[in-house]
């Protein structure tokens, strides 16, 4: 099926191929590394600070929307000139 | 993986690809998907109260990437979008002002479901129907050699329905503005409004980021290019879903930590979703919308019957 796409379409779809492997990679170091740790220090302000945990749960997930934003783009930048040579 | 907040177990891979799936949904048709998500989430055990909140948590982190991504591709117009998001928040508490007072006639699972049904079938149609036109429309126009509007810009989208936007455009009531980045010289602020305020109506109402419902009225309504009308409803989503965030957290409806997970999947999956939407011209991109209301009502229509409403 791969085969049959047009150059530039295959292209796109071997990069996010390579994109995906690496990502998956990172993300599962993260994921151990990072959120485990965070989950009982964001149940106590859950449960002690309500108005503190808003404002956390929004920065949280904005900074993780921007780092991970630029991960993705940054893995692209790495993947892109080989897979166009 | 425990989640102290929410108080349940849950298999971080299974969040993981429930985020991938509604972040390639996201980029690609600028929709929070959370008739999908919202679901996914309360089948895993979540308590439906933690699956709103949640949700919309995830959104604005995902919103994030794909938005960024369809900023480089020229794809979000922000003067359009900051505009709107007045007429959404608006929109968003006159729903749930709706709903709060639907709960006291105890009729708020079927009025609310079965407008969700009602709307949602009725966008499928309309789309497929309009779709369809302008595609048959583009084939005779290519098989006589006549001209094709907008056939090789995404900013110059063309519409079977184009004449509703038109008049919509001569709306004679000031403030005018321009929008250069969607190609409209003048249109009237209040158009803008009421189209965000009837988007928000129906996030606070039925709940999520109601982009099923933003997006076709942004590209028929006010004659926004479809590819534009995705990247600007994401850019708006984040605000507008910001504001929900923070509104149902200090609630106690958000559990962040199931969210940022969930993110790590929606991450991948919008920049792809985001990056295939250069691969198709805007009608195409209207009709492969198709599906995704009908899944909608179909999962409304299955919690009606069995008395397990999914949202």
């Amino acid at each position: 099926m791969v085969c049959s796409m047009k150059p530039e379409v295959r292209r796109s779809v071997m990069v996010f191929l390579i994109e995906l492997v690496v990502y998956a990679g990172l993300v599962t170091g993260y994921f151990f590394l990072v959120l485990t740790f965070l989950a009982d220090w964001l149940n106590r302000i859950f449960e002690t600070q309500r108005q503190l945990y808003a404002a956390l749960a929004l920065v949280l997930i904005i900074i993780q929307g921007v780092l991970f934003e630029a991960l993705t783009r940054f893995l692209l930048s790495l993947v892109k000139p080989r897979t166009e040579d | 993986m425990f989640f102290p907040v929410a108080g349940v177990h849950l298999n971080p891979v299974y969040l993981i690809g429930v985020g991938f799936v509604v972040g390639i949904l996201g980029g690609f048709f600028g929709v929070g998907g959370s008739f999908l998500a919202g679901p996914a989430l309360f089948a895993a055990g979540v308590p439906m109260n933690f699956v709103v909140g949640t949700d919309l948590a995830h959104i604005v982190g995902k919103s994030i990437v794909a938005a960024r991504k369809h900023r480089t591709l020229g794809n979000i117009d922000f003067k359009l979008g900051l505009i709107m998001v007045v007429g959404t928040i608006a929109g968003v508490e006159a729903g749930a002002q709706c709903v709060q007072a639907l709960r006291r006639t105890h009729h708020i699972d079927l009025a609310v479901g079965g407008t969700f049904i009602v709307i949602l079938l009725g966008i499928s149609g309309f789309m497929a129907w309009e779709s369809l036109k302008t595609l048959g429309a583009t084939r005779t126009a290519r098989a006589r050699g006549l001209p094709i509007p907008g056939e090789h810009s995404s900013r110059r989208d063309h519409s079977a329905l184009a004449y509703i936007a038109k008049a919509i455009h001569r709306f004679p009531i000031p403030p005018y503005v321009k929008l250069p980045a969607s190609g409209i010289a003048s249109v009237s602020v209040w158009a803008i409004l009421l189209v965000a305020f009837v988007g928000g109506f129906f996030s606070g109402f039925l709940g999520g980021g109601a982009g099923y419902i933003r997006m076709p009225c942004l590209v028929y309504l006010l004659g926004i290019p479809t590819h534009i009308a995705v990247g600007t409803d994401l850019f708006e989503i984040i605000i507008s879903a910001g504001y929900g965030t923070v509104s149902h957290a200090l609630k106690g409806n958000v559990d962040i930590l199931i969210a940022l997970v969930m993110h790590t999947g929606a991450a991948i999956g919008a920049q792809i979703g985001a990056t295939l939407t250069q691969f198709f011209v805007g009608p195409r991109i209207r009709l492969a919308f198709i599906p995704l209301p009908l899944i909608g009502a179909a999962f409304v229509l299955h919690g009606l019957l069995t008395g397990h409403p999914a949202k």
